[in-house]
């Protein structure tokens, strides 16, 4: 035991893992004025794990991700993507904005969205060609959305708009992928077609983390689980930490214990 | 006179004029429409008024310096400095302090507006102002426009226009979605200011013809007006820059052909009226077609409405329904079904009825989704399916369509 830890630095075994993880964030602090949304928060992404987070609203979750990929300015903390500084690894990043935060009477269409994810591969002066138009169509195929490459985007049911925007993320054919509430205010079909596109990442090997709402499709959808409320509350995989005393530290009790004992828990 | 004009008959600075006009709209149009997606209209306001102080100390500076205090180039440079100087007051008043953009814009465009008057003012007291035309930059003045001038604004524009195309790709992503483009490592901030430099190099550029008051018209109506015909950005970017261009052109064209009348606001007017044409007979988006397609919806609720009051044997007081269905020879005009009327107002309850078999059903889960009371039913189930429901209400089958 002694050996192990001398050999590495005196750190727990598991430090070799973190050090590579897809992402990890150490002591990100991020507030608007003066009051702390998110409050040194580490957080360690495992390789290729699905990995919700979860937490009430408000609760800085959407946030956290925001300021891991220097979206928001954070106070202070630090991203590191596959054991590197995040400015260099940002290729291997694709980032799924919350559907509402974009005006959707746009004047583009569904494929030009689609190849906003070429465009490190397209960089300034490149001109679209037949591969990349290929490429979009085969993501927008990845999401069953091929039918609608030519629409305006604000003809879209929110379910297909989110669709579209998870095709884009595809088009990045990244190694880690951010979804900012992939489900909020989808149809049930959309749900489906999402969480199988992201299982199928997962079988690629790929790192999946969504912010999520939904706290009864967890254990189904993800098999780890981070929790927040300005702090951590919780990290690791669902059978370990998705449990009654977490979600109430979590919530606060705003939870009702009907809820909590309606979700799939692991007990003891 | 007005054709030889356009034809560009009319003399050397008529020619000059026309064609600086048109490439400085091309330049405006194309720049105007990623301020304009960005939501940003109004700060080339701000930028352009924030232009006169420097235009003003410009002509101070040379003159004390024993110069032409008209050079344009030193003109221009002298506005650039100040537009610049006021484009950051703008970016720093609403990232740094709570003001709201608008806010920022109100008190950055009339602070420096107010002291460009001021510096015109003292500038008339001075012996050498007297002659200087610097009210010119106001409004646009054109006449006697010089070769070199005309050049300056076609290379200002030809390089703007110029950056903008290659920097079309992050500006316009910046526009749809700052978060991605963040997330992608694109500096959103510099990109915004790029867009606000690029519009204060047209407005730089547009002084002389067009002047600082108006300049904000060429950078925003034309996308505004490309906006009506396509939805797509590349399409705006090119319409907007094809609509610029005929309106300087054009306008430059007409104030030639009536040297009294400032070409500044001519340009304008002439954008204004393809933007007129745009907002009214542009189809999916233009006004006449949106009152066209609300027209036709009502006449199909109305339509439907009757029939179903037809089948189920009940009075029509709708007047406009009555007058449908008897345009349409589906009743008298005492609202009494003809005999097509009597079989479509059958079909009508029938489909109803089916409907309502599809909304209780589970099985149909889907198509019930679908139903809003007009849809017709052939067009979510297939002819077995429906021949399914049929069994299932029971009654005649053959109903006449």
């Amino acid at each position: 035991m002694t050996v192990e830890l001398v050999a590495n630095q005196g750190l727990p075994p598991v430090a070799d893992k973190v050090e590579n993880a897809p992402l990890a964030v150490r002591g990100m602090t991020v507030s608007y004025g003066q009051k702390p949304v998110v409050f040194s928060v580490d957080m360690t992404v495992a390789e290729g794990s699905m990995t919700a987070i979860v937490g009430p609203n408000g609760a800085g979750k959407s946030t956290l991700l925001k300021a891991a990929l220097g979206i928001v300015k954070p106070l202070s903390g630090q991203t590191m993507v596959f054991g590197q500084p995040l400015p260099g690894q940002r290729h291997r990043i694709a980032y799924v904005p919350q559907r509402a935060s974009v005006d959707w009477d746009f004047p583009t269409r569904v494929i030009d969205v689609v190849l906003m994810g070429l465009y490190r591969e397209l960089g300034l002066l490149k001109r679209v060609r037949q591969p990349h138009l290929d490429k979009a169509m085969a993501c927008l195929e990845r999401v069953g959305m091929t039918d609608f490459s030519d629409r305006q985007i604000g003809q879209l049911s929110g379910g297909q708009q989110q669709r579209v925007f998870l095709a884009r993320a595809l088009a990045q054919g990244a190694d880690l992928y951010l979804l900012d509430e992939p489900f909020a205010g989808v149809d049930a079909a959309t749900e489906k077609a999402i969480i199988a596109v992201l299982k199928g990442l997962r079988e690629e090997g790929k790192t999946v983390v969504a912010v999520h709402h939904d706290l009864a499709t967890v254990p189904e959808y993800f098999d780890r689980v981070f929790m927040i409320n300005t702090s951590k509350i919780a990290e690791g995989t669902v059978a370990e930490v998705f449990t009654a005393e977490n979600l109430n530290k979590t919530y606060g009790g705003r939870l009702a214990t009907g809820q909590i004992d309606q979700l799939d828990l692991v007990t003891g | 006179m007005l054709w030889e004009a356009i034809f560009l008959q009319l003399g050397y600075n008529a020619t000059l004029v026309t064609i600086g006009a048109c490439f400085l709209g091309i330049a405006a149009g194309v720049t105007g429409t990623f301020l304009f997606l960005r939501k940003r209209s109004l700060v080339s306001d701000a930028i352009s008024h924030a232009t006169l102080p420097g235009v003003a100390l410009a002509f101070i500076v040379m003159v004390s310096l024993g110069g032409d205090g008209r050079n344009l180039i030193g003109l221009l440079l002298g506005s650039a400095l100040s537009a610049g100087f006021g484009l950051l007051c703008v970016s720093w008043l609403t990232r740094q302090t709570r003001l709201a953009e608008d806010a920022a814009i109100g008190s950055v465009l009339s602070v420096f507006f107010g002291f460009g008057i001021v510096l015109l003012t003292v500038i008339q007291s001075m012996s050498s102002g007297r002659q200087a035309g610097l009210e010119g930059f106001l409004l646009g003045s054109t006449a006697g426009m010089l070769w070199s001038d005309a050049v300056v604004i076609a290379v200002g524009g030809a390089l703007t226009l110029a950056v903008v195309l290659v920097l079309r790709r992050p500006m316009g992503l910046v526009a749809f979605d700052p978060e991605f483009a963040a997330a992608n490592g694109m500096n959103v901030t510099r990109i915004d200011l790029t867009i606000m430099a690029l519009a204060m190099a047209v407005t730089v550029v547009g002084l002389k013809i067009v002047g600082l008051i108006l300049i904000v018209a060429m950078l925003i109506i034309p996308p505004v007006s490309a906006r009506f015909w396509t939805d797509r950005t590349d399409r705006v970017t090119l319409l907007a820059g094809i609509t610029g261009g005929v309106s300087g052109y054009v306008g430059a064209a007409l104030s030639a052909a009536a040297p009294s009348v400032p070409t500044g606001p001519i340009i304008v007017l002439v954008s204004f009226a393809i933007f007129a044409v745009s907002l009214f007979f542009a189809p999916t988006r233009g006004v006449l077609a949106a009152v066209l397609r609300h027209l036709k919806f009502q006449h199909r609720v109305h339509m439907r409405q009757g029939l179903l009051a037809l089948a189920q044997g009940q009075p029509i007081y709708e007047k406009l329904t009555l007058r449908l269905l008897l345009h349409a020879g589906l009743a008298r005009a005492d609202g009494v079904p003809t005999e097509t009327g009597r079989a479509r107002a059958a079909k009508a309850l029938r489909d109803e009825k089916r409907w309502e078999v599809v909304r209780t059903d589970q099985a149909f889960e889907g198509a019930a989704a679908l139903y809003d009371g007009l849809r017709e039913i052939e067009t979510v189930l297939t002819e077995d399916q429906i021949g399914e429901v049929d069994r299932r209400i029971g009654g005649p089958q053959g109903v006449v369509a």
